[in-house]
């Protein structure tokens, strides 16, 4: 995560071009081969564990799909949605309207996905007008209209909500498995967008909007840009989460899918987690998730509890569990980050793959971009 | 004619609004702290006076000399002990801080007083009206607590303008170094700030209860309704507030006209048509008061 551009200085005595740029200090190929394995074995779990397990799992997906998405808002480009339920509820009503007009069920969150993106857009346009609580608040604003908009149709079961229809041709442990392999697919899928987008030239203003926006803006970097990208991954990835809790939960409520309350879980997860690392929303996750199974027989006070924590963690420890622990083991395992090595001779021994050579091709994106910043 | 009754109920309708409204642009006013437990915050003031009613035999309507000060009080601590901390870490902080105090103060009351809403006894004084004509009609009710609300936002204006303390107040707004250059401490004044925002917030919750039935999970309809007040209005102007109120007002009572849903739906989109046309709300000001 860290991007350690390590100071190079001046004194050492050899060529700038000597440099070596790697995405990390030891080679990573072995996190890449432990975390396919990982998908692998979770991907055959469900004919291995009881269906309880596999039901906790798929919520725990879920979670892990909605807090990486607020992540990449909040913890990158410092955009505090308190309204991602708008796209969980336009992910579970888009599968319910298709799922009505008889396209069949799966299919149908791909379409979903899309119509949340393709919904972020002007949606983007009115929220960015905004900024810090304002911003806040609108998106919650938008996510009240959209439920209060979608309770008006009666065919949608209004108030009430509706069933999703098309599920009954399954078999339940078949349509559970299915389920499952949603989840698992979707939420995989959303955390390596994000690791993606932060490797990629727009990951560079990413990291460097969440160190420092203006410092950011001052070298040119795209920060609208950026931050309209991230804003629909984010819809779309909170629309996958919504199509996920359609499908398990095999009916649509709006009072449910446009509840404030799925945000509070994202926002809880990332900040015991830790804000603004790809790892974080994932311990967060699953530290939430277990609390919350933990004392299902208290009611709510597992919300009152998390809701403490989290508290706690945003003023205190910001970058959250895994913020801590790699504050005293210094691990990534996924390597965003650039380091930068003395051409010692050794590096190619140590099986460090060179990514970039000589200073001339590290800059910014900034200085290759000269258009115009938006508004 | 209804539509002139509609009109009517909907500016005397302004007042809880503004009322709601207040507290939030004097904190985000004087220390940059939008509290999304605003809500919340209110709601749970209709509950202590539930629970503090049949103990001290106070008629509701006189329920908030007792409440208040709590709320008060509760204010000011909240605001050193809490908000202060989360200021020292930046603005996303003391957003993400007080939206976890909304979900944790909401999840409380739903654990202390179950989901059922709750409402104030105000006995005769609910139902009784000035008739003015054939179709329009002033409920009391609804003239006090419009009443209210210009009592209190004067009382704020007042506050501010004319004593020390409120002097010092919108000096640290202005600018907290040169404050406490001349020896403020801006630490003290947030908590004052706060204080008089959660007693104004406390008046809202209370007329609120006495106007509707309140359930604990009604905080965040009221905090958005209260932001609305205060982005129409422009930030920072009261006054301006109470006309966002009333106009959010109006949206909300003629809305219901063509349905109840509507009703409810109506004000969200005047707020968002303001946004998209007018970010900075129809009365901006630049600086508090």
């Amino acid at each position: 995560m860290t991007a350690s551009l390590l100071p190079v200085e001046a004194g050492a005595g050899r060529a700038p071009s000597s440099l070596i740029v790697t995405r990390s200090r030891r080679p990573t190929t072995w996190a890449g081969a432990v975390g396919a394995v990982g998908l692998v074995a979770l991907a055959v779990l469900p004919f291995l564990a009881s269906q309880g397990f596999v039901n906790d799992l798929i919520n725990l997906f879920i979670l892990v799909c909605m807090a990486s998405m607020w992540n990449a808002l909040a913890g990158y480009v410092g955009l505090v949605s308190v309204g991602q339920q708008l796209y969980i509820g336009v992910g579970a009503y888009v599968v319910l309207v298709a799922a009505q007009h008889g396209v069949e069920t799966f299919a149908a969150v791909p379409v979903a996905l899309v119509a949340a993106a393709v919904l972020a857009l002007p949606a983007s346009w009115l929220v960015f007008r905004l900024s810090g609580a304002y911003f806040a608040i609108a998106t919650w604003v938008l996510a009240q209209v959209a439920m209060l908009f979608v309770e008006r149709f009666g065919s949608l079961g209004g108030g009430t909500g509706a069933p999703v229809p098309g599920l009954d041709g399954f078999g339940p442990t078949a349509l559970l498995r299915d389920t499952y392999w949603l989840a698992l697919g979707i939420t995989a899928l959303a955390v390596i967008s994000v690791y993606l987008l932060l490797r990629s030239r727009l990951g560079l203003v990413l990291t460097a909007v969440r160190d420092n926006e203006i410092g950011a803006r001052s070298v040119g970097s795209r920060v609208m840009a950026a931050k309209r990208v991230v804003y629909v991954l984010a819809a779309a990835g909170c629309a996958g989460a919504g199509a996920i809790i359609a499908i398990s939960q095999l009916d649509v409520e709006p009072g449910n899918v446009f509840n404030v309350q799925w945000t509070a879980y994202m926002i809880f997860a990332v900040l015991i987690g830790g804000l603004g690392s790809i790892e974080g929303p994932v311990i967060g996750s699953v530290v939430f998730f277990v609390l919350q199974q933990t004392l299902a027989n208290y009611d709510v006070w597992y919300l009152i509890i998390l809701g403490s924590v989290a508290m706690a963690m945003a003023i205190w420890a910001r970058r959250g569990l895994w913020g801590l622990f790699t504050a005293k083991v210094p691990v990534h395992l996924f390597p965003v980050g650039y380091y930068v090595h003395m051409d010692d001779g050794l590096a190619e021994r140590r099986g460090l793959s060179r990514l970039v050579m000589g200073p001339a091709r590290v800059r910014p994106p900034s200085t290759t971009t000269d258009k115009r910043e938006e508004p | 004619m209804t539509f002139v009754n509609a009109l009517v109920q909907g500016i005397l309708l302004g007042g809880l609004f503004a009322l709601f409204a207040c507290g939030l642009s004097l904190m985000f006013g004087v220390m940059e702290v939008i509290n999304l437990a605003h809500g919340d915050v209110a709601v749970a003031a209709v509950y202590l006076a539930v629970v503090l009613i049949p103990a001290t035999h106070v008629p509701a309507i006189w329920i908030f000399v007792l409440v208040v000060p709590v709320f008060m009080v509760g204010g000011y601590l909240l605001q050193r002990l809490l908000f202060q901390q989360a200021l020292g870490s930046g603005p996303i902080t003391t957003l993400l801080v007080s939206f976890g105090l909304s979900v944790v103060l909401e999840n409380v009351l739903l654990e202390v007083f179950t989901a059922n809403s709750q409402s104030l006894n105000i006995g005769s004084l609910v139902s009784g009206s000035v008739q003015v004509s054939n179709q329009v009609y002033l409920p009391y009710l609804s003239l006090i607590i419009l009443g209210t609300a210009v009592v209190a936002l004067v009382v704020v204006q007042v506050f501010l303008a004319r004593t020390r303390t409120g002097r010092m107040v919108r000096a640290v707004a202005d600018d907290r170094e040169a404050a406490q250059l001349v020896g403020a401490s801006y630490r003290h004044l947030f908590g004052v700030a706060a204080a008089l925002a959660f007693g104004t917030v406390a008046l809202a919750g209370l007329a609120l209860g006495m106007y509707t039935s309140v359930a604990p999970s009604a905080g965040p309809s009221y905090l958005l309704y209260g932001f609305a007040a205060v982005v129409i209005g422009g930030l920072g102007s009261l006054w301006g507030t109470l006309l966002g109120g009333m106009i959010l007002g109006v949206a909300s009572t003629v809305g219901a006209l063509v349905d109840p849903d509507f009703g409810a739906m109506l004000p969200y989109l005047v707020f968002l048509a303001v946004l998209a046309v007018r970010p900075h709300g129809l009365f901006p000001k630049k600086v508090l008061l």
